[in-house]
């Protein structure tokens, strides 16, 4: 971890119009909570799938893709990252570094709204809204991690991270059996399985396998990244 | 000594050649890389400062290898040509951030420094985002120069410039020099690279042309035969003239007029208004048909 290098990342991500994407999706989700306590469909069941349907599916994965592809791609793409790299400092720090605030801005933007909207809707009846915030949060580390990983080594992050996340997990999770166990999201949603008594919260995958999987998923990432990095040449050359 | 050695270097995208088998030892002092643009001169500076590995041979700083080898940093400082630095951040802020990057002792003092050198510092708390062209390349000099390295690499820092700031900067890498640094930098303006440069290095097309002090590049340069394109109301008696006289080469008769290669090109230019009022022609046009940069080069490559 190097603050000189996360400082600057941090100063990059929120002091542009990025800041304001990171705040619409949770700010939807928030508007959504309450518009459901307003209209009393308080209920388990609808919690539930407020949180796994937008929050986990929805907010975490496209949040994590604005993370995770923004602390780093923007850098490569107009070779600022040339003034990160040649300095005397291991790549891995610096891949470690910006996935940390990456980390650190799913975990303010779309973490803490999803404990907000359940505490909103359920307090945390089913014991819900903790389940949820785990759940979260372990995907997140294993989506942002993913998503940086992309970054480094793709030129369109964003587009294929999108065509993941929302072709991959969502379209093909929902008519594939087998693909929805090979989602990140999947095994985010067997940690909240453990922690919820709702019957409502249901994964493929069984809450072990999937802790093993979204570790080794998360190391990979960042030791792919760590390796690419190394190799990244300066674009823009003649 | 900081040396900075390339031996047998080449690097290919695919099919295109950038750089062919360049071998050349950059050492004390001021080195100015010349060639025309697309010569691979930026392409050898980014092998240079380890941005881009080469395809064959290798790139060594006092025998250490530059590519893949973060540590050489501390040793090596580099002025891109393109790359902004962060637009938000303020002059300050930016090269106290590289300064900490660095690990110096003394972050602050260095940043001081740095910025007084470039004479930056009444405009240290402004954003980058608000600096001008010269401003920005200081204050990426500032970054380059606050670990104080003993090697330093510039790629076309004279570009955009205005020419007070080009004295101001010519002066800059003087002073470097003159503290027993090595120091390169590419341009591909002759004129530019002979004020400050010790010796000069001369890349075309990816191949190393010529190496030497801007005495002897410049002797290079102006004895090559010089082409002159001459329209006339006579072609066939001046041409019969000039090939009689002996200050050129070869005439040509062209349906459009006679192409001449000079090789004394003092003489011919006093020659040909001669030649021609006492033949009684009359010159219609004289222009030189190789004046540009890259025929000198070409010349040089085909030596």
């Amino acid at each position: 971890m190097n603050a000189t290098i996360a400082l600057i990342t941090l100063r990059a991500m929120l002091g542009r119009r990025r800041v304001w994407l990171l705040l619409a999706l949770p700010m939807m989700l928030l508007a959504l909570a309450v518009a459901l306590v307003v209209t009393g469909n308080t209920d388990t069941g609808t919690a539930a799938g407020v949180l796994e349907r937008f929050a986990l599916a929805t907010l975490l994965p496209l949040l994590a893709l604005i993370a995770g592809t923004g602390v780093i791609g923007p850098e490569i793409d107009d070779g600022q990252i040339m003034y990160i790299l040649t300095k005397p400092i291991p790549r891995h720090v610096v891949v470690v570094t910006k996935l940390a605030v990456a980390i650190g801005l799913v975990a303010v933007f779309a973490v803490v709204p999803t404990v907000l909207a359940g505490m909103v809707l359920v307090g945390d009846a089913a014991r819900l809204t903790s389940a949820f915030a785990a759940g979260t949060l372990a995907a997140g580390i294993a989506y942002t991690a993913v998503f940086v990983a992309l970054a480094v080594a793709v030129r369109n992050a964003v587009t294929v991270g999108l065509l993941y996340a929302l072709v991959w997990e969502s379209l093909l999770g929902a008519f594939v059996p087998g693909a929805r166990s090979l989602s990140i999201q999947d095994w985010g949603l067997s940690v909240a399985d453990a922690i919820t008594s709702a019957s409502a919260v249901h994964a493929s995958v069984r809450t072990p396998a999937a802790v093993l999987l979204l570790v080794c998923v998360t190391v990979l990432a960042t030791v792919a990244a760590a390796m690419r990095l190394r190799t990244v040449t300066v674009t823009g050359a003649e | 000594m900081s040396v900075l050695r390339l031996e047998n270097v080449s690097r290919w995208y695919g099919n295109v050649v950038a750089v062919n088998g360049v071998s050349m030892s950059i050492g004390p002092g001021v080195t100015g890389l010349l060639g025309p643009n697309g010569a691979g001169k930026s392409t050898l500076i980014h092998m240079m400062g380890g941005f881009l590995p080469p395809s064959s041979g290798t790139v060594t700083l006092d025998g250490e290898p530059v590519w893949d080898n973060p540590g050489v940093y501390r040793r090596l400082g580099l002025v891109p040509e393109r790359e902004t630095a962060y637009d938000f951040l303020t002059g300050r802020q930016f090269v106290l951030a590289m300064a900490k990057l660095f690990k110096l002792p003394d972050p602050g003092a260095a940043t001081d420094r740095a910025l007084a050198l470039v004479e930056m510092t009444h405009a240290q708390h402004r954003r980058i985002g608000k600096y001008s062209k010269g401003m920005k390349q200081r204050i990426k000099m500032a970054s380059a120069l606050v670990h104080d390295p003993p090697v330093l690499l510039l790629d076309e820092p004279f570009n955009g410039m205005d020419p007070r700031q080009r004295l101001q900067l010519m002066d800059l890498i003087r002073r470097m020099a003159a503290e027993g640094r090595t120091i390169l930098f590419s341009s591909h303006i002759l004129e530019e690279v002979e004020r400050v440069a010790g010796h000069i290095e001369v890349v075309v097309a990816g191949r190393h042309a010529a190496s030497g002090d801007f005495r002897a590049i410049r002797r290079l340069m102006s004895d090559r035969p010089h082409q002159f394109l001459v329209r006339s109301s006579d072609d066939r008696a001046l041409a019969a003239a000039i090939i009689a006289d002996g200050s050129a080469r070869a005439v040509e008769l062209t349906g459009k007029g006679i192409r001449v290669q000079a090789t004394d090109f003092r003489r011919f230019t006093w020659l040909l208004p001669r030649l021609s009022r006492e033949k009684g022609v009359r010159l219609w046009e004289v222009s030189p048909a190789d004046e540009s940069l890259e025929s000198v080069f070409s010349y040089l490559v085909n030596r």
